[in-house]
């Protein structure tokens, strides 16, 4: 289970910080979203969806 | 499939202020259809869940809106898509230049910093509505200002011109503004602006937005002043009719208020239901996009330089959630379309929900027995506006 950002697409949104605040967070250089917890824990998992499925950018995947 | 009629879009019309333009829900019932718009131009309207995503976020889509579908039926549109700033006609890399740098000061770590501030705002707004008593108007008393207060500190412009924001917006997105008119409001608001603009290149503060944009970017000046503008005109207009109209949701709905005044440390997650709901019921049609090439969507072929327009309705989807054309308070949060979908979704979405959540926690909590002064059905919208909402809310507790 890794989970990865496409930075190039990224929009900064911050839907995954919304969704899984643990595992996500935003850079303060550029506000683009970053993975704090590459291989989250299990109870984490249900958010990481979330976030993969709220993005509005679409850049946002759980290798399972 | 056989070619479908093609109908003017209901925009008009709602049987119940809160519900879809009569005719609405029968249109679109058999999924993608023919439309035309009042300036004349035809495409289709899409409203399935899926076709709604795949619409504002497939890259074969194009955002430009030259020559598109416009809710006015003469006169040109206010912006040009080809004008430096205007990000919602851009796409790519066009787009993500001027985007990105703006998300920086719409992170939601900003945000949170600002909401004891906005909390603040709110109860000064609310300890005012106290002391003048009943009957109150709930829009003017708190759905304006509070939105406008707080986008211009977020701006970092004096929010002493209230005023010229809501006029602005107004020929901005007005179906019956004029473009000489709204030029002439944006180039008072621009004055204002290049004011702050000279004092911040002054000071190198980037505390705030336009602060961030003249100290941290490379936008020029023309780019940055119909930013500005458009930042100071969504952030109130869309927040304030959007507030007013849940808390019409909710005085129609007792069991559901109750869910909120139970615990409303759930605002969060109620916010989001709300606005799946309430955006949904309105149905209509709302941002359209231009194939780039022959694009599939719901079974249709969007053929190449056609429109496409998405509905909101799409929020009622039973495949985003179960019993979705239902308010439910005790939902989970779901992956709602309220804020629209892909580069473009609403910049200022984590600004909204943050006053959202506490203008509803606190104004239910300050007044448990706020009631509407008259039957929702009576009261007046504005439906010369391309953004909905009601004019005045009396109300009494």
């Amino acid at each position: 289970m890794t989970v990865r950002i496409d930075q190039t697409g990224c929009i900064g949104s911050g839907q995954c910080v919304l969704a899984a605040p643990d595992v996500f967070d935003q850079s303060d250089d550029d506000g683009l979203g970053f993975v704090v917890i590459a291989e989250p824990p299990a109870d984490l998992l249900p958010g990481v969806r979330d976030a993969v499925d709220r993005c509005p950018a679409q850049v946002v995947s759980l290798e399972e | 499939m056989t070619e479908a009629a093609v109908c003017p879009v209901p925009h008009e019309n709602r049987v119940h202020p809160l519900g879809p333009p009569a005719g609405f829900e029968e249109a679109i019932s058999n999924g993608p259809v023919r439309m035309r718009w009042p300036n004349g131009v035809e495409g289709w309207l899409i409203s399935s869940y899926a076709g709604v995503r795949q619409v504002l976020s497939d890259q074969r889509f194009s955002a430009n809106r030259n020559g598109g579908p416009e809710m006015r039926t003469e006169g040109e549109p206010v912006l040009d898509a080809g004008q430096p700033g205007n990000m919602n006609s851009m796409d790519g890399e066009e787009h993500l230049r001027l985007r990105r740098p703006l998300s920086r000061g719409f992170m939601v770590k900003r945000l949170n910093e600002m909401r004891p501030r906005i909390q603040r705002i709110v109860d000064e707004h609310l300890d005012e509505m106290e002391r003048a008593g009943t009957p109150a108007d709930l829009v003017s008393s708190l759905c304006l200002p509070v939105p406008s207060l707080v986008i211009a500190e977020l701006l970092g412009v004096p929010p002493e011109h209230q005023a010229l924001f809501q006029a602005t917006a107004r020929e901005m997105l007005g179906k019956n503004g004029s473009r000489a008119e709204y030029e002439a409001k944006a180039a008072e608001l621009g004055q204002v602006i290049a004011k702050v603009v000279a004092e911040k290149k002054a000071s190198g503060d980037t505390s705030d937005m336009i602060g961030l944009m003249v100290n941290e970017t490379d936008f020029d000046m023309d780019e940055l002043m119909l930013l500005a503008i458009g930042l100071l005109v969504a952030g109130h207009e869309t927040t304030s009719n959007f507030f007013g109209l849940f808390t019409l949701t909710l005085f129609e709905r007792p069991d559901q208020l109750e869910i909120l005044q139970r615990d409303p440390s759930r605002a969060d997650v109620i916010v989001e239901e709300l606005m799946r709901y309430t955006i949904g019921r309105l149905g209509g049609a709302g941002i359209a996009r231009r194939a780039l090439e022959d694009v599939e969507v719901d079974g249709v072929t969007v053929r190449a330089g056609e429109w496409a327009a998405v509905s909101l309705h799409a929020n009622l989807d039973e495949e985003l959630c179960p019993h979705a054309s239902e308010l439910d308070l005790e939902r989970r949060a779901v992956s709602h379309l309220g804020f629209g979908f892909g580069p473009h979704q609403c910049l200022g979405a984590n600004l909204a929900r943050a006053e959202l959540q506490i203008l509803l926690r606190s104004l239910f909590t300050r007044f448990p027995n706020l009631r509407p002064a008259v039957p929702v059905t009576e009261m007046s919208f504005r439906e010369d506006m391309i953004t909905y909402g009601a004019s005045a809310i009396p109300v009494v507790w």
